[in-house]
């Protein structure tokens, strides 16, 4: 059980790191400052979490790894995000549809772990929630705006939505980790958060007037068990290399 | 932070009197409050589309790391100042007398 859980964090903390360091990757290219400085707080936020989660991986571990030594050395096949949070920017539109969508299903999983039994991962939940809720706001408001405002933005938005559609169903299908996790009280209900995910994206694609994109079973899966895009390969080279560049410093 | 605040403030009067000089989105003066009850102070500046983002922008730009209690967000055109011009005989109370001032007492309270 305790591999479990470990394997369980750090499916937790890469799906934040890897969103927070592409969020980061708006820093400075904004299409206006305030939205920059709205970016870097979603993605500080992120990596906030990943780091929480990524320490307490590393203790239950007993490996001697810290949150340092397991996000700046790992390979790509031993990250366990979703295919989601790896896929680049993009345009706004197709970073505010990730966000929006890796959130309709996040949002939850972090409401269902603040009860988990494992309390230590329920008070990093709890915290989390709490900025999510924040995240949520300002993503579904640009989504909103997005999807009503000029055609070129509905436009933009539909395109982003379609691109990343085959990507969400990673979020809210569990395998038997989730499930025996969920058994023992410790993670999430996916079944139950797809549900949530159901409700909510129908509502949000009615609001923004946008199309449901066809449910397609190409098999955009497997980030939980280390297969990723090479989309992957080149985050990870750029956020890691000053680390193994010199990995005993400290600043 | 606090160079942002500084500059923001000082260039009050001249934006909120004129048109945007810029084709950003509109400006948005923002109001911080520190605790409940206390006066909402003016902290700055910030563009937006529409008020609700631009409450959205001020937690981020002025919010995010103090203690405060509530925001304000007004349109930067909805303000009506005085001009420099008008300063003279609208706001010169003379510097005798100063217990008149409504502003007087404000400073014995803290």
């Amino acid at each position: 059980m305790k591999d479990d859980v470990f394997e369980y964090l750090l499916r937790l903390g890469d799906d934040r790191l890897v969103l927070g360091h592409r969020l980061s990757e708006w820093c400075g290219h904004a299409p206006i400052v305030e939205e920059d400085i709205a970016l870097a707080n979603l993605a500080l936020d992120c990596i906030g979490q990943a780091s929480q989660l990524l320490e307490l991986a590393g203790e239950l571990e007993g490996a001697g790894r810290d949150a340092d030594a397991l996000a700046f050395f790992r390979d790509p096949t031993q990250f366990r995000n979703c295919l989601l949070v790896e896929q680049p920017n993009g345009d706004f539109a197709q970073t505010i549809a990730r966000q929006v969508l890796f959130d309709a299903a996040g949002a939850h999983v972090l409401d269902q772990l603040g009860r988990s039994k494992h309390e230590r991962l329920a008070a990093i939940a709890r915290k989390a929630a709490n900025e999510v809720r924040y995240h949520v706001r300002h993503a579904r408001d640009w989504w909103l705006r997005l999807g009503l405002g000029t055609e070129e933005s509905h436009d933009r938005l539909q395109a982003a939505l379609d691109e990343l559609w085959p990507y969400t169903g990673e979020l809210v299908t569990p395998d038997e980790l989730d499930t025996a996790l969920c058994r023992a009280g410790i993670g999430a209900d996916l079944d139950a958060v797809r549900v949530w995910f159901e409700r909510e994206v129908g509502e949000l694609l009615a609001a923004a007037k946008l199309r449901r994109p066809p449910d397609t079973s190409f098999g955009a899966d497997g980030g939980r068990h280390g297969k990723h895009s090479e989309h992957l390969d080149h985050l990870l080279s750029e956020m890691q290399c000053v680390a193994r560049a010199h990995p005993e410093a400290s600043w | 932070m606090g160079a942002r605040r500084r500059r923001s403030v000082r260039r009050k009067t001249a934006r909120v009197s004129a048109k945007p000089a810029d084709t950003q989105w509109p400006l948005w003066e923002v109001f911080v409050q520190e605790k409940s009850g206390a006066a909402h102070e003016h902290a700055g500046s910030v563009h937006a589309p529409d008020a609700e983002l631009a409450l959205q922008n001020a937690r981020d730009t002025y919010a995010r790391r103090g203690p405060v209690t509530s925001l304000w967000v007004v349109e930067a055109r909805h303000i009506s100042a005085t001009t420099p011009e008008d300063s003279p005989f609208l706001l010169g109370p003379g510097p005798e007398k100063l217990y008149r001032h409504p502003r007087f007492y404000k400073g014995a309270k803290e």
